[in-house]
C-alpha cells in the first residue's frame, strides 16, 4: 500500500465512523451503515411501570456510585439510566407518563464530533463508546448531548469496606475528571461475542446478549438486539407502528427506539 | 497627532519613558505584593484545591456542566481581542493616535490571552493529560479529533499568542536598544540580549517596518478567526439559544467591545500611575470613546437579533430558553448587562463624557462587568434549560470559582506590573515620530542618573 493510498483509506475510515478498510478484511467496500452489528433497543411505554429495576440494575452492573444526599442536592446524581416522569393535567385529574432515558448511541452522535481527543467514538458495533482513559475531562460532550445522559466524575468516589467487594471486575472504576455514560453493557456484548467465536459461529445470536436494564425489567418493556437481522425481536418490534425516536428533528438518528404509550381514554 | 505639549523633545521622551523603567517607587513594590499575593491566595490555591478534589470543588452540575470557569475563558480572549487587533488595524490606517498607547494595549492581549490559556486549565477534569489535545506524534498513533471545535480553538488560540507576542516584540527592539543605551548594570546586560544588536541603520528600519506591517495584516483575519472560532464551540453544539448563526459576528464584536473598554481602563491606570499624561491625552480617550459608541451599537444591534431569531423561530425549545433568558431565574443578570453595555455607553455621544477621564474609567469598568455577564449567561441560561425538562437544573458559582476569577484578574495585573517595568510601555520610537525634529537634527543624549 502506498502512502498516498494508506493515508487516503485512514482518511476515509477516519471521516467515517464504521468504514473498514477493504484490504484488511474480506475486501469488501463497506460504507458509514455497515457496522458489524447495529445494537438497538426498543423501550415499550405501555409495558413501563416506571420501577426503576433498570436503573438499579445499571448502578450494580456498571460500578456507578452512589453519590450521596450532599451531591445529589447539587444535581450530581449518577444514573447512565433514568426514569423520567412527566406529570399531565391538574390535580385531580393527573396523569404520570414515564420515560426511561439512557444513552441513544446516536449514529450521528453530536458528542463524537466535540470531543477534542476522540475520547467518544463510534466502534464496529454502531455503537457510541467512551474510552474513559482518554477522557480529559472537557465536558464538552455533555454540553453536546441533547439527551443529558452523559454523567461526569466531579470527584472520586469511594464505596464502604464490604461494597467495594461487589464491584464488577469487567467494567472499570471511573476517577475524578472523566465523562461517563451508558455503553449497552459493552463488557456483555464483548463476552457474547467472544463465546460466538469460540463455538465457531461468526455472529452472535439474537437474545443471547442483554444489557442489565433489559435482564432486569420485569414487565419486558425493554429488548435489545442486532437490528441488521431482520429475525431479531428487536427488528419485529421496531417496526410496531407506535415506534418513535426522541427528538428525532435534530437528526442525530439514535438507536434507542420508543413505542408510544397508547392512552385508550384520550380523546 | 501632535502631543499636547508642543515643548515635549527627543530627549524628554526617553527620559520620561527610562525614567518609568528604572524609578520604582514603594507603592509599586506594594501594589505588585498584593498582586501577587492575591495570584496565589485567590487562585493557585484553590485551584490546587480543586486538582486535588475534582471539578466538584465549582458549582458546576447535571445539566449546567459549564461554568464560570469557561465564561471567564471567553472574557479573557474576549479582552485579548482589541489590543493588537486595534493596533494592526490602526497601523495600517496610519492613525497617528495609536502610537502612544499601542504597547501597552498588545501587552493587555498578550497577558489575557496567557490567563485564558490557564482558565482552560482550570476548567478540565484532568488538566494533567491536556497535551492530548495537541497534535503530536506518538507510538499509539492516536490523534486528536480534527472535526472538534475545541481543537480549533487549541489550534487559534496557539497561533495567535505565537503572532501577537512576535508582533509586540518585534515592536519593542528599537525601544530595547534606546533603554540599552541609557541603562547600566544587569539592565543593560538583558536589553543588550533583547535588542537583538539593533543599531538603528536605514537597512534595520526598513526591514522592522517591513516586517511590522506584514505581521500586522497577518494578524487582523487571524483575530477575527479566533473568536469566531470560540463562538463555534457553542454554537456548534444544539443548545437552544447556543446553536445559532449569529455566534461568530456575535462573539467578535463583543470581544472588541470589552477589548476596547480594557484598553480604557488601562490607559487611565498608565495615565495616572505612570505619569504618562503627556503622552495620553484626552484625543485618545476621545476616540476611544467613539470606538466604544460605535461598537455597543452594533453590540446591541446583534442582541435584539438573537431576541428576534429566538422569537420568529416558532420551536418551543428556542422560545422557552429565550423567556428563560429574559424573564428567568437570571433575568437580574441579563438587564444588568443590557444596562451596562447597551444603554450606559450611550452617554458616550457627548464629547465632553468621552474627554472626562473619570467618568469613562467607570464606564469602561461597567462595561467590562456586563460583558463577563454576558458569557456568563451564555453558559448559564442556556445549559440550565434545554430540551428535556426533567433535566432542567440551576448552576450558581462555588467560593472556588469566585476567588478564582478574582485570582485571575490579580494574575493579570501581576503579569502587567512585571510588563511595564521591563518594556517600554509607551513606545519611544514611535511617539517620537509624532514630535518635531530638534533643531540641530541631532538627538540630543542625556545620561539618565
Amino acid at each position: 500500500m502506498s502512502l498516498v493510498s494508506d493515508f487516503l483509506t485512514r482518511w476515509r475510515a477516519y471521516r467515517k465512523p464504521g468504514y473498514i478498510y477493504g484490504d484488511e478484511f474480506d475486501g469488501a467496500r463497506r460504507d458509514y451503515d455497515e457496522f458489524d452489528y447495529a445494537w438497538t433497543m426498543t423501550i415499550d411505554l405501555d409495558r413501563c411501570t416506571g420501577c426503576e429495576a433498570c436503573v438499579t440494575a445499571c448502578q450494580a452492573e456498571n460500578n456507578i456510585p452512589i453519590v450521596g444526599a450532599t451531591a445529589f442536592a447539587k444535581g450530581r446524581q449518577m444514573q447512565w439510566i433514568r426514569i423520567e416522569r412527566y406529570w399531565e393535567g391538574e390535580y385531580p385529574n393527573v396523569k404520570l407518563g414515564f420515560i426511561p432515558m439512557l444513552c441513544q448511541h446516536c449514529d450521528a452522535a453530536p458528542c463524537e464530533t466535540v470531543c477534542p481527543v476522540s475520547a467518544t467514538y463510534h466502534n464496529q458495533d454502531g455503537l457510541n463508546a467512551q474510552v474513559y482513559n482518554r477522557c480529559i475531562g472537557t465536558r464538552s460532550c455533555a454540553v453536546y448531548c441533547p439527551y443529558e445522559v452523559r454523567y461526569f466524575n466531579y470527584n472520586n468516589h469511594v464505596w464502604d469496606a464490604p461494597l467495594a467487594e461487589q464491584l464488577n471486575p469487567d467494567v472499570t472504576v471511573r476517577e475524578k475528571g472523566v465523562m461517563e455514560k451508558c455503553t449497552f453493557c459493552i463488557q456483555r456484548i464483548r463476552q457474547a461475542k467472544d463465546h460466538a467465536k469460540d463455538d465457531g459461529r461468526r455472529r452472535v445470536r439474537d437474545g443471547e446478549v442483554q444489557p442489565a436494564c433489559v435482564q432486569t425489567c420485569p414487565a419486558e418493556a425493554l429488548i435489545f438486539g442486532d437490528r441488521k437481522d431482520p429475525e431479531s425481536r428487536v427488528s419485529i418490534s421496531m417496526n410496531d407502528p407506535r415506534a418513535y425516536r426522541v427528538l428525532e428533528e435534530l437528526n442525530t438518528d439514535p438507536s434507542v427506539i420508543y413505542l408510544k404509550k397508547v392512552d385508550d381514554n384520550a380523546g | 497627532m501632535q502631543a499636547e505639549d508642543p515643548n515635549i523633545s527627543y530627549a524628554d521622551v526617553n527620559r520620561d519613558i527610562v525614567r518609568s523603567l528604572v524609578e520604582t517607587g514603594p507603592k509599586y513594590y506594594i501594589t505588585l505584593a498584593i498582586a501577587f499575593g492575591l495570584t496565589l491566595a485567590c487562585f493557585f490555591f484553590p485551584w490546587f484545591y480543586q486538582l486535588n478534589y475534582g471539578i466538584g470543588a465549582s458549582g458546576v452540575n447535571h445539566p449546567s456542566v459549564w461554568g464560570t470557569y469557561l465564561a471567564s475563558f471567553i472574557f479573557w480572549i474576549g479582552l485579548s481581542h482589541s489590543g493588537t487587533l486595534l493596533s494592526c488595524v490602526l497601523h495600517i490606517t496610519n492613525s497617528p493616535w495609536r502610537k502612544a498607547m499601542y504597547r501597552s494595549a498588545e501587552a493587555m492581549t498578550l497577558f489575557s490571552l496567557m490567563v485564558a490559556a490557564t482558565m482552560v486549565m482550570v476548567h478540565l477534569g484532568r488538566p494533567w493529560f491536556i497535551h492530548w489535545a495537541v497534535p503530536y506524534p506518538n507510538q499509539m498513533e492516536l490523534w486528536p479529533n480534527f472535526r472538534s471545535p475545541l481543537l480549533f480553538d487549541v489550534m487559534a488560540i496557539t497561533t495567535y499568542l505565537t503572532g501577537s507576542s512576535i508582533f509586540i516584540y518585534m515592536g519593542s527592539i528599537p525601544d530595547f536598544a534606546a533603554v540599552r543605551d541609557r541603562t547600566t548594570g544587569w539592565r543593560r546586560h538583558m536589553y543588550v540580549l533583547l535588542s537583538l544588536g539593533w543599531r538603528g541603520t536605514d537597512t534595520e528600519w526598513h526591514r522592522l517596518g517591513w516586517a511590522y506591517t506584514f505581521l500586522a495584516v497577518l494578524i487582523i483575519p487571524l483575530a477575527v478567526s479566533v473568536h469566531s472560532i470560540v463562538s463555534w464551540d457553542f454554537a456548534l453544539s444544539l443548545v437552544p439559544a447556543m446553536h445559532q448563526t449569529i455566534f461568530a459576528p456575535y462573539f467578535v464584536v463583543g470581544a472588541i467591545y470589552s477589548g476596547t473598554a480594557g484598553i480604557v481602563t488601562v490607559m487611565f491606570m498608565l495615565r495616572k500611575y505612570m505619569n504618562f499624561g503627556k503622552y495620553i491625552t484626552k484625543l485618545h480617550f476621545d476616540n476611544l470613546g467613539k470606538l466604544l459608541l460605535v461598537l455597543s451599537l452594533i453590540w446591541t444591534y446583534i442582541n435584539i437579533l438573537e431576541l428576534f431569531t429566538g422569537w420568529y423561530s416558532g420551536t418551543s425549545t428556542e422560545y422557552e430558553a429565550l423567556t428563560y433568558k429574559l424573564f428567568g431565574y437570571y433575568a437580574p443578570l441579563y438587564w444588568e448587562m443590557i444596562l451596562f453595555c447597551a444603554v450606559a455607553p450611550l452617554l458616550l455621544i457627548s464629547t465632553r463624557f468621552r474627554t472626562s477621564f473619570v467618568p469613562m474609567l467607570i464606564l469602561s469598568i461597567a462595561i467590562n462587568i456586563g460583558m463577563y455577564t454576558e458569557r456568563f449567561l451564555i453558559i448559564g441560561t442556556s445549559l440550565s434549560r434545554q430540551y428535556l425538562p426533567d433535566a432542567w437544573g440551576l448552576y450558581v458559582p462555588s467560593l472556588v470559582e469566585i476567588t478564582i476569577l478574582v485570582g485571575s484578574l490579580a494574575m493579570f495585573v501581576t503579569l502587567f506590573m512585571v510588563f511595564i517595568k521591563i518594556f517600554p510601555s509607551v513606545s519611544i520610537y514611535e511617539v517620537k515620530e509624532t514630535l518635531p525634529e530638534p533643531e540641530d537634527g541631532v538627538a540630543e543624549w542625556q545620561p539618565t542618573q
